[in-house]
């Protein structure tokens, strides 16, 4: 066993110096797939093709781009089950009137639908960064009375996930399920809340780092400011609204580190709003706020260990990027994803996967095949068994533990280390062999791997080398040492016979006019299975 | 006499002549805290952590009811009817929930100890840096990666995981019920703690790669995840072993479904697997919803609601598990305890809940706790603002300087370097805490402050008070939310009577709260500034 481990924490042994600079080095099928499990869900293998033929810039810009993007809202699953009369079978429950009977299955319609974005998505970073979102900006489904407002709280991040940040932190102070969530809709004058005032600092905008000293008294003026928001709670969606007899009219005085900033109280319908943008150009007014969340990108997109060096090299000039571009997204996902430092090779294969991008990443990877997507109650019920995998894997999507998002992003020193515990590593194992060997069945339908979908897609797969060469590349992020790969090829070929032996196999196999064919299938999926699985029981298949 | 040769002789002769708190000290047990004097238990001991998430509202949990005027003019939509509240042997201030009935019943049997106001300095409100706080045993302002119970478990069991499961420690150092492992399990390099769902069933994680990995990023995740495999592997046959050749015995863990359910589930399989023959000597559960901010009482009925639900699925779940240790034979080398990231204020808020507060009492029960409870009731002004929080009686770090001490028989120094080199007062939480008559002699010290004058007062104020056994004393004043904002003096003083005059020109107007604290006590008065 490695010794490193013992030592204490690693922090500064990496002494990686890369910064921002245009990455100029090899642009290859190892790069693009760095670039691709890091910004997606897990590339399917024409992804990576379709990506070798693009330039660095290319590759960046498509996944940037989000003009060809759809966002269907979730569908009526539940029609057979639990009629609903306002809405019909396969067409959007979410803008059809409240009904508290038909709450828990558009709940878990909402819920199912949230987990199939990743899973169906195209080759952009949206997915990827609503997931961040949701992680940075969180509410709790579950406490959410009105499903439909779920709904409408994943709109938003979508709607501003690779826009504005200060425009989505405007939209998410605002949007209903988080004045609900964080009890944004209580804060009145005569009994302020203050909890939503406090999140918006430590968690949302500012942080707790060492850059971030705003007061006890700070949080409570911003809950003054943030008085008089609150939500109608008998639509569905809830609406926002503003009442002004419960809006703090008084000035909000803040502390020295907001530049003893004053903000005017004022009165009227749009005091809440006005205020609020004073409140928010004071905030991002801190340089910090540029910081704190390129750092937080930079733990979700590189590695969570940030030095002085990277803070020096990468954090701060990205940050300015972020301020010089008003706060914008796409200019620091571009210069990140672009720089020397994301591939530098001290940063591949170094994050563990989080259990969406292992499950999900594991299902599009091997092409395994969902119902029709028009089989709206099937179809459903298999993103449900996908949703409830993941929250057995502690990623419950749409239920982060608390406002604070998933440990793995926060909690040092451990971070993505969280993820992997004797308790889930056995249940990751677990669900990789299930779909290889037995498969989910549901209503008569099997979700299982099959797995010639992928052999067959590689280059030379009746060449047992280059097969498992080009699939350890696929399903790997770094190369297997000789005796791992040796390992792996006497599942091929046992005992050491010749490689002309799984050539005449896999033609065999391939072929319907070979006599043996039958057999040759049977046997040949056999090995193509316990290959797949060895090399998913590595360590290393918990890598990205 | 000197106070330590008065307490020497006093105890020689098992004759006590002082009562504490107004309390005889026979109603407290007390005898066999001075039967124990100098003994100490030895083998197989185990703690068990109950985490509250969310930040438990303590006076609603144990309700001052001394304090009940005042605590209905803070808090009227969320204060239970007094006559509902459920009556303590031997005190009559202190009450518990009215759906506490387990552990009622469990304190009047001296199986519970109760530790008022327990909390730290400089409170911070953040549910997952109190949390970490909390973990760590780290200051209010430090942060502290390793965890409490992981540098002890790093301490206790040498060159884990090298050199594990051995045979002198072939089972996990800890266990915590659930898929994921706090971070106060966490020791120096890795994780000290386990996370089990099941404990009939693992599934086979086949990587047994021992081979190098590269001195990278990558290398060292790498090691990280076969480290956890191979652990898993070697402990995953003794888990299922314990958990196959262990059993429970209560009939009171409750069948129904639902999320305290939870808890009693979690709290079978700990004694299921102690039971087995585990030597683990740390197991956490938890149990969630504790942030009560809305709507935390029925407002038709205060006694009952979603507070009300946990509470009940607490007392149910540590009753049924208390029940099954006896029943199975492992009572007399278990213990637990409570703990929850902070308190609530003291005033309610207008949804019918309370915000995030600072201190609140904390709960250790089991045979060998020393029953009673520990401190003084909270003391509420007759006005409070929306800010007041119930300051802190004791430093939880002395309540874990109190488990390492007397729990775990670690010396004064090795407890000290664990809770950061800092010496923590310990408390007489187990029935061997005072098992020096120094440490008995520096608990019966009483320390007295009269009402202070003038209340309100502008720019100074006196404070009487007196010590009948002399040591070390400290003054402090506190604003509401729990920060220090003054210390007065910390010194030692004789036995006798004091006057200190304290200034206060140099405050804002408003609440403060003065407190006067000895080694192991301390006693606090509000004062209003104007």
């Amino acid at each position: 066993m490695d010794e490193k481990i013992y030592d204490s924490k690693l922090i500064s042994k990496r002494g990686i110096t890369t910064g921002l600079t245009k990455y100029s080095g090899n642009w290859s099928r190892s790069e693009v797939l760095h670039l691709l499990r890091r910004t997606t869900f897990g590339p399917k293998f024409n992804d990576v093709k379709d990506f070798e033929k693009l330039s660095l810039s290319e590759a960046v810009a498509k996944l940037l781009d989000t003009t060809n993007y759809t966002f269907n809202p979730p569908v009526n699953n539940y029609q057979n089950t639990n009629p609903d009369a306002n809405s019909s079978y396969g067409k959007t429950w979410v803008n059809a009137p409240l009904d508290f009977n038909l709450e828990p299955s558009r709940k878990n319609s909402v819920k199912a639908w949230f987990w199939s974005l990743p899973l169906t998505q195209s080759t952009t970073i949206m997915e990827k960064m609503i997931v961040f979102w949701h992680n940075h900006l969180p509410v709790q489904m579950l406490d959410i009375p009105v499903s439909a407002s779920c709904y409408t709280y994943v709109k938003v991040l979508n709607d501003y996930a690779l826009g504005n940040f200060k425009t989505l932190i405007q939209q998410i102070t605002l949007d209903p399920a988080m004045l609900y969530y964080l009890n944004g809709r209580l804060n009145t004058k005569r009994a302020p809340d203050e909890n939503y005032a406090r999140e918006l600092q430590e968690l949302f905008t500012l942080g707790k780092g060492s850059g971030s000293k705003y007061t006890e008294d700070d949080v409570k003026q911003a809950a003054r400011v943030l008085t008089g928001f609150t939500i109608n709670p008998t639509t569905s969606p809830f609406s926002t609204s503003f009442v002004s007899a419960n809006h703090d009219t008084g000035d909000k005085t803040f502390s020295s580190f907001y530049g003893n900033t004053v903000i005017k109280g004022r009165t009227g319908i749009n005091a809440g709003m006005d205020e609020l943008k004073d409140l928010l150009d004071m905030i991002f007014n801190v340089e910090e706020v540029s910081k704190f969340i390129c750092r937080r990108l930079y733990k979700y997109f590189v590695y969570y260990e940030l030095d002085s060096t990277i803070e020096t090299n990468v954090i701060e000039p990205l940050a300015k990027v972020f301020r010089d571009n008003g706060y914008e997204i796409k200019p620091v996902l571009k210069t990140l994803l672009e720089s020397e430092h994301f591939y530098d090779s001290w940063n591949r294969g170094a994050m563990i996967k989080d259990p969406l991008s292992h499950i999900v990443g594991y299902l599009r990877q091997w092409e395994v095949k969902f119902p029709n997507t028009t089989d709206y109650q099937k179809s459903y019920k298999f993103y449900s068994f996908g949703s409830a995998y993941s929250a057995i894997l502690q990623m419950n999507l749409g239920d982060p533990p608390s406002v604070s998002g998933w440990e793995a992003w926060y909690q040092v020193p451990l971070f993505h280390r969280t993820w992997i515990t004797s308790d889930s590593l056995p249940k990751r194992n677990e669900f990789q062999d299930y779909l290889l060997w037995i498969g989910h069945t549901v209503d008569g339908y099997k979700l299982m791997v099959d797995p010639w979908i992928i052999t067959k897609q590689f280059s030379e797969p009746r060449n047992a080398d280059k097969l498992i060469s080009e699939v350890v590349e696929f399903l790997l992020p770094q190369a297997l040492d000789s005796s791992q790969i040796a390992t792996l090829k006497s599942i091929l070929l046992p005992g050491g016979i010749p490689d002309y032996n799984w050539s005449d196999e896999y033609d065999a196999a391939t072929n319907t006019s070979y006599p043996n064919h039958a057999t040759a299938l049977s046997t040949a999926t056999l090995k193509l299975k316990s290959l797949y699985k060895s090399i998913m029981n590595l360590s290393e298949y918990q890598l990205s | 006499m000197k106070r330590r040769n008065f307490f020497k002789a006093a105890a020689a002769a098992s004759v006590v002549p002082v009562s504490l708190n107004g309390m005889n000290l026979n109603a407290m047990g007390f005898e066999s805290v001075l039967g124990n004097i100098g003994k100490r238990a030895s083998e197989g001991k185990v703690l068990v952590l109950i985490q509250l998430n969310g930040g438990n509202d303590g006076l609603n949990t144990v309700v001052p009811i001394d304090q009940y005027a005042n605590l209905t003019k803070a808090r009227s939509n969320v204060i239970i009817n007094e006559t509902d509240l459920l009556k303590l042997n031997g005190y009559n201030k202190t009450t518990l929930h009215p759906k506490m009935t387990g552990l009622q019943t469990m304190f009047n049997n001296g199986k519970v100890n109760i530790v008022q106001s327990v909390g730290y300095p400089d409170p911070n409100f953040s549910h997952f840096r109190s949390t970490d706080i909390w973990m760590s045993a780290s200051d209010s302002n430090t942060i502290e990666t390793t965890g409490w119970m992981g540098r002890y478990l790093d301490d206790r069991f040498e060159n884990f995981p090298k050199d594990y499961p051995n045979s002198t420690m072939p089972d996990p150092l800890a266990i915590q019920i659930g898929a994921m492992v706090s971070l106060a399990f966490m020791g120096p390099s890795t994780s000290m703690g386990m996370a089990i769902t099941d404990p009939t069933a693992f599934y086979n994680i086949i990587d047994n790669s021992t081979g190098t990995a590269p001195a990278t990023p990558y290398g060292d995740e790498l090691s990280y995840i076969r480290l956890l495999a191979q652990q898993t592997n070697k402990y995953a046959d003794v888990i299922k072993k314990a958990a196959s050749s262990g059993s429970n015995k209560s009939t009171k863990y409750p069948t129904s479904g639902g999320r305290g359910n939870g808890l009693s589930e979690q709290l079978k399989i700990v004694a299921k697997l102690i039971s087995g023959g585990l030597k683990t000597p740390v197991y956490m559960v938890s149990l969630g919803g504790f942030d009560t901010h809305a709507e935390q009482v029925d407002s038709s009925s205060h006694k009952d609601g979603s507070h009300a639900t946990l509470l009940e699925n607490l007392s149910t779940a540590i009753d049924a598990f208390q029940d099954d240790l006896k029943l199975l034979g492992v009572s007399d080398r278990v213990v637990g305890m409570t703990f929850s990231e902070f308190g609530r204020r003291v005033q309610s808020n207008a949804s019918g809940g309370t915000d995030h507060g600072a201190a609140a009492p904390l709960i250790v029960f089991g045979d060998a706790v020393q029953p009673g409870i520990i401190g003084n009731n909270p003391s509420i002004p007759s006005t409070t603002t929306v800010e007041d929080n119930v300051p802190m009686q004791f430093d939880f770090r002395q309540v874990y300087a109190s488990v390492l001490k007397d729990w775990f028989e670690l010396s004064e120094n090795e407890v000290s370097s664990l809770l950061g080199g800092k010496d923590y007062n310990t408390l007489p939480i187990f029935k061997n805490s005072l098992s020096s008559l120094e440490e008995f002699a520096d608990y019966m010290t009483q320390i007295r402050m009269k009402p202070i004058y003038p209340n309100p007062a502008k720019d100074f104020i006196i404070v009487d008070f007196e010590t009948d056994g002399g040591g070390e004393l400290a003054l402090n004043v506190y604003d509401p939310i729990g920060n220090m904002v003054q210390t007065v003096f910390h010194r030692t003083f004789s036995v006798g009577e004091y006057q200190q005059q304290v200034d206060l020109r140099g405050l804002k107007p408003g609440n403060y709260i003065v407190q006067l604290q000895s080694k192991v006590k301390s006693t606090t008065q509000f004062v209003q500034k104007i």
